[in-house]
């Protein structure tokens, strides 16, 4: 029978140091930061009063679309988030499209740092936030919602606290990562997968010619990257929202 | 059940400790995909439901949707990181 031998995880998402410890996944987070601010500095420049063409409509267009999220979720008082939110937005999407890139193949966001580091900015912002709307009542509100009988305080605060403050930023990092390093396995697998078929040395060759599935297989999950890295920049995206509405004004607070 | 347990015979302490790690690796992405499966699906049908039963508010739904699922999805990405963690 054909055997595969499946690398070792460290082959697949350690990538060898260009200098120092700075490694090529640092070097796409870093390309990201550039063409990021690149292609809005460059849009920024053109002139407003014409009608907007080539970079110019790209940028109008996602920061179009990422107001009307902001909308959506945080109301009209949100949108002076519009550019720290957009920021995050095109970081992280232009994080997770390496991953189809041919030649470099390796989402940047399936490294635990990035995620974590993002997550743990995002935890940060929205407890800011809630601190600065809410003053005190941020902790109170969020800890006890009114109506909760005295008997359940420290049972409600106890969870409430766990899910609010420690298991949020833990979730939100985890999705990020774990769906783009999932991608990413998934790509190697059937990689691998169709070359170990197509280059086995075997005697029944009606089996090479069956690496053309996984091949298959190859190119549809490719096109489903394509779909999921944008997707988990826009949940990144919305979620970011939903926290920051949450501490802005919650609804505890209204229902009293 | 027989073969399996000359297997474990054959094999010294070291390796039986890397089999069950990853034999404990598939069922812990098995097993935690069940839910979230069904969880998902569920989130997703009733988004058809409501998207069909009312169009003009397809927009809101589909944000929403997108929360649910992720919300739900992070059960089985948990258990995908500890497949990963046990199993390579």
């Amino acid at each position: 029978m054909l055997g595969l031998d499946f690398p070792q995880i460290n082959e697949v998402i350690r990538w060898q140091n260009i200098f120092g410890s700075f490694n090529k996944v640092a070097l796409i987070a870093v390309a990201a930061a550039i063409i990021g601010s690149a292609v809005f500095l460059l849009a920024g420049n053109k002139d407003p009063l014409k009608a907007p063409k080539g970079i110019r409509n790209l940028a109008e267009t996602i920061v179009e679309f990422v107001e009307s999220t902001i909308m959506q979720t945080i109301g009209k008082e949100g949108l002076v988030w519009t550019p720290w939110i957009l920021s995050l937005f095109v970081f992280v999407y232009l994080c997770n499209v390496p991953g189809i890139i041919p030649v470099i193949y390796m989402p940047a966001t399936a490294r635990m740092a990035i995620p974590l580091f993002l997550a743990l900015f995002v935890w940060v912002v929205y407890i800011a936030v809630g601190l600065r709307h809410q003053k005190a009542n941020y902790f109170k509100h969020m800890l006890w919602p009114p109506g909760v009988p005295v008997a359940m305080k420290p049972l409600v605060g106890l969870i409430e606290f766990t899910s609010n403050i420690v298991l949020r930023p833990f979730s939100l990092a985890i999705r990020l990562f774990a769906n783009m390093l999932a991608g990413h396995m998934l790509l190697v697998t059937f990689s691998l997968l169709s070359e170990a078929l197509f280059q086995a040395r075997t005697s029944k060759f009606a089996l090479i010619p069956m690496g053309i599935l996984p091949l298959f297989m190859l190119i549809f999950l490719t096109a489903f990257e394509v779909l999921v890295g944008f997707l988990q920049a826009y949940i990144f995206m919305v979620l970011t929202c939903v926290f920051i509405g949450q501490s802005r004004h919650s609804e505890h607070a209204e229902a009293h | 059940m027989e073969a399996m347990s000359r297997v474990a015979v054959a094999l010294n302490a070291d390796e039986t400790k890397k089999a069950n790690a990853a034999i404990g690796a598939g069922f812990a992405y098995g097993l935690a995909a069940i839910g979230p499966g069904i969880g998902i699906g569920y989130v997703v049908g009733k988004a058809i439901e409501a998207m069909a039963r009312q169009p003009e508010a397809a927009g809101m739904v589909r944000t929403t949707m997108f929360l649910g699922i992720a919300f739900t999805e992070a059960l089985a990405l948990i258990g995908f990181v500890v497949f990963i963690l046990l199993g390579l």
